[in-house]
């Protein structure tokens, strides 16, 4: 168990809290985050890094924007739809949101059941947070198709500044890459953790150093990640 | 490996614990219980539909604006806190990995200065008639 012991969060080994506690961490000739786990840290750094991309693209769309003298396509109502004869703006986005919250709702809970090593109920919420992320996906396409039809390109739309068109596919595609990325990485895991790899401590992809549920929690991290970044752009994109 | 692994980082811990972590069977890592994750999607779809619903009535200025971000912030601050279990990792963690995009805020900045810079000049020299 020596190993578990100084990859396990849950261990609290007489460490400093507060202030005292961050410099004697950065000031560590062993590892920074002490009593976290490699995994763990490494996914938060990896996250970090996606944060300064999304953060990129959505400053450039923010500048393309505020410096355009073309007037901008309104959301609200680029992504309306009628629904029984009612016109309803923005519901598609809405919608799209509620899915993709549900989604991070189960998937924290199959970290929950993960580390209680009940393997059928996290499988299970996993698969089912995997079916959410694929039912956003798909509705992302049907999204993408509305508007291809209605004649918006990277290089322009018909209501106004081609940079609308170019921001979108770019934002949102890289946002729906992701998602489908960890509907897959879900179903990987899923699978893992329903044939019992983690309770046998079998080796493999992700799995290779130890038989401990926390890779559910490091591919929850990611999921969850990928629903913060929506909350970014539903404010940004959409509402703005 | 019974009671010493409920021990965690521990600030927060207390008041989100109680009497349903006690008497379940733990496991390592990060155990919390269910109710506090149902509390928290509930919270987001509360949010979510007041941002929903500050489009859906039109609001528009100042006001629209600052529903938007402060609905923005709470929901991302669960998120993180909650969801991705932030409020109970190491802080040498927590200042490593939130300070940084804090950074973007001053690039946000220097952009938007820019932009409306760019703006000006567009209007002053290349105005389309709109």
């Amino acid at each position: 168990m020596a190993e578990t012991v100084l990859t396990n969060p849950g261990h609290s080994t007489a460490r400093l809290e507060g202030w005292r506690g961050i410099a004697a961490d950065w000031a560590s000739d062993q590892r920074a985050f002490k009593n976290v786990s490699w995994g763990k840290a490494m996914m938060w750094i990896f996250l970090l890094s996606d944060t300064f991309i999304f953060s990129c693209f959505l400053l450039s769309y923010m500048t393309a924007r505020m410096s355009t003298t073309v007037p901008w396509p309104n959301p609200s109502e680029v992504f309306a739809l009628n629904i029984g004869g009612n016109h309803i703006p923005l519901i598609l986005i809405a919608i799209m949101t509620f899915v993709l919250i549900s989604s991070s709702g189960t998937m924290a809970m199959a970290v929950n059941f993960g580390y209680r090593r009940d393997r059928v109920r996290t499988a299970i919420l996993m698969l089912v947070t995997a079916a959410f992320g694929a039912t956003f996906v798909g509705m992302q396409a049907f999204e993408w198709t509305k508007l291809i039809m209605e004649g918006v390109r990277p290089w322009g739309n018909p209501w106004g500044a081609p940079q609308f068109g170019a921001s979108f596919f770019m934002i949102t595609g890289f946002h729906g890459t992701h998602v489908t990325i960890g509907v897959i990485f879900l179903i990987a895991i899923a699978r893992k953790v329903l044939r019992g790899d983690f309770d046998v401590e079998r080796r493999g992809f992700f799995t290779s150093r130890k038989g401990y549920y926390e890779i559910v929690e490091i591919m929850g991290l990611y999921w969850h990640f990928v629903d913060l970044v929506w909350v970014f752009i539903f404010a940004f994109f959409y509402l703005w | 490996m019974t009671n010493a692994t409920i021990h965690m980082e521990g600030q927060l811990h207390a008041p989100a614990h109680g009497a349903v972590a006690t008497g379940a069977v733990h496991a390592k890592g990060q155990q919390h219980p269910i109710k506090l994750y149902l509390v928290v999607w509930g919270w987001l779809f509360v949010l979510s539909t007041c941002s929903y619903l500050v489009d859906y009535f039109g609001l528009h200025g100042y006001l629209r604006w600052s529903l938007i971000l402060l609905f923005m912030m709470l929901k991302a601050g669960l998120i993180v806190a909650v969801f991705m279990h932030m409020a109970w990792e190491r802080l040498a963690l927590a200042y490593a990995i939130l300070l940084p995009p804090i950074a973007v805020l001053v690039f946000v900045s220097i952009m938007v200065l820019e932009s409306e810079y760019t703006h000006l000049l567009r209007v002053l020299f290349f105005a389309t008639p709109s």
